[in-house]
């Protein structure tokens, strides 16, 4: 095997920051998502938004500096940059639900190739469910891009033609970021646009359960 | 003089019934009406139906209320498996809806505003709309959506005054707003009483007649 070098969960945070522009509005999710904003450069003005009913949300205050009445939608203590601005929850959801965010990163066990998203539940028969706010994010943003692990650690491929774990919603991401590959979600299926170095598509194509595609 | 700060913790819980529907403020802690949960606690209504964004989180203010007993059903967007309300809802002993958190905060919103039913395209591809109405709109597969409304709510304010105008500090905002538009009866705490029009006009958050009775609980 050539020396393949797999991104971890901050590398592939980071590969996300470096495609963001300046002036997007974006909400990210929980799990690899949230570390995005992390490695967006300060001079690149960058607007967050938190379910929670934040706008320009910024980096976690040192200890001693914590404000109990800011907290991001991970339930962690933030800080607002300046020109940020509070809402209330229909507000913040009516920016998620009405096509304000110029993007959402979401975690994801699956996506297909026709871009449904499952990310919420291991089975349609989980007594107990947790929601929260990713259905609303899913169907509402310009854009859904999918942060997560190319394969399961039972070695499974998270990159699917159809998803087998209930959908949070159907035919939405745009692009995938994994450890291993960035492949967008076309009309022909998954596009591969970059590959981690030291993998070949053929080795890419092997760990995933849905069809690749190059451009031509 | 229209007055509505009331000066003790069983004036402002008077009156709430056994089978009420109460909406409860906050997320996570921040804005959630910690005081009135235990005003609440105190009062002893019983077979409640409570709507909240998380039923079942450790250590959070609504558990005392669930581990009473007091409640029948909630409706909210999350509830950790292993909390006291996960327990109680896989041994049939509580009744959980959950719902997606859009959803939620709309529902309350259209039950403030008179708005009987609207369609929505979040969860409609989900197996959440098994079962219920959905229909294409503008291209889009919605789900039928109805209000919810209560007889009370319960919010969190950082100031008040005695009109009941409410102003609410950073991100405890959150469902406070929504849910004062949405009850029979709406109980706010304050952690500051102000005097009428210290609060600029244009930073009222939520307006007095929105809200019922104001009760003073200081940080």
């Amino acid at each position: 095997m050539p020396n393949i070098q797999p991104l971890d969960r901050i590398g592939i945070a980071r590969r996300i920051a470096e495609d963001i522009p300046e002036g997007w509005f974006v909400n990210l999710g929980i799990g690899i998502p949230t570390g995005v904003s992390d490695h967006v450069p300060h001079d690149r003005e960058v607007i967050f938004h938190a379910e929670n009913g934040v706008i320009g949300m910024g980096p976690s205050p040192p200890p001693d500096a914590v404000n109990p009445y800011l907290i991001s939608a991970g339930v962690q203590p933030i800080t607002l940059r300046t020109g940020g601005s509070f809402v209330h929850h229909a507000d913040s959801f009516a920016i998620a639900r009405g096509g304000h965010l110029d993007l959402c990163v979401l975690g994801a066990f699956e996506v297909s190739e026709t871009g449904d998203i499952a990310n919420w539940a291991r089975s349609p028969n989980e007594p107990v469910r947790q929601i929260g706010g990713a259905m609303d994010l899913a169907i509402g943003a310009k854009r859904v891009w999918v942060a997560m692990e190319h394969v399961t650690k039972e070695g499974a491929s998270r990159i699917v033609r159809y998803c087998s774990y209930p959908l949070t919603a159907k035919g939405v991401v745009r692009r995938v970021y994994t450890n291993l590959a960035v492949l967008d979600v076309t009309p022909r299926g998954f596009m591969v646009r970059d590959i981690v170095p030291g993998l070949t598509f053929e080795a890419l194509q092997a760990c995933s359960e849905a069809k690749l595609h190059l451009e031509t | 003089m229209i007055n509505k700060i009331v000066h003790s913790m069983a004036e402002a819980m008077s009156g709430i019934e056994d089978g009420a529907t109460i909406l409860v403020g906050g997320f996570g802690d921040v804005g959630a009406p910690a005081a009135l949960l235990e005003g609440l606690a105190e009062q002893g209504a019983r077979d409640l139906e409570i709507i909240i964004v998380a039923a079942g989180r450790d250590g959070s203010k609504i558990e005392r209320l669930v581990a009473l007993g007091r409640i029948r059903k909630m409706v909210c967007s999350f509830v950790r498996p292993a909390s006291l309300a996960g327990r109680l809802f896989q041994q049939g002993r509580l009744d959980i809806e959950v719902v997606p958190q859009g959803t939620l905060a709309e529902r309350i919103r259209a039950g403030g505003a008179g708005i009987e039913a609207f369609f929505t395209p979040t969860a409609a591809d989900t197996i959440i709309a098994e079962g219920r109405e959905t229909r294409v709109i503008n291209g889009k597969n919605c789900l039928l959506e109805y209000p919810l409304r209560g007889d009370v709510a319960l919010v969190e304010a950082w100031q008040a005054d005695r009109w009941g105008n409410l102003a609410y500090r950073e991100s405890a905002r959150n469902l406070n707003p929504v849910m004062a538009t949405a009850a029979a009866t709406t109980i706010a705490m304050t952690r500051h009483v102000v005097g009428l029009g210290d609060i600029p006009p244009e930073q009222v958050h939520t307006p007095g007649p929105f809200v019922h009775r104001v009760v003073h609980v200081p940080e």
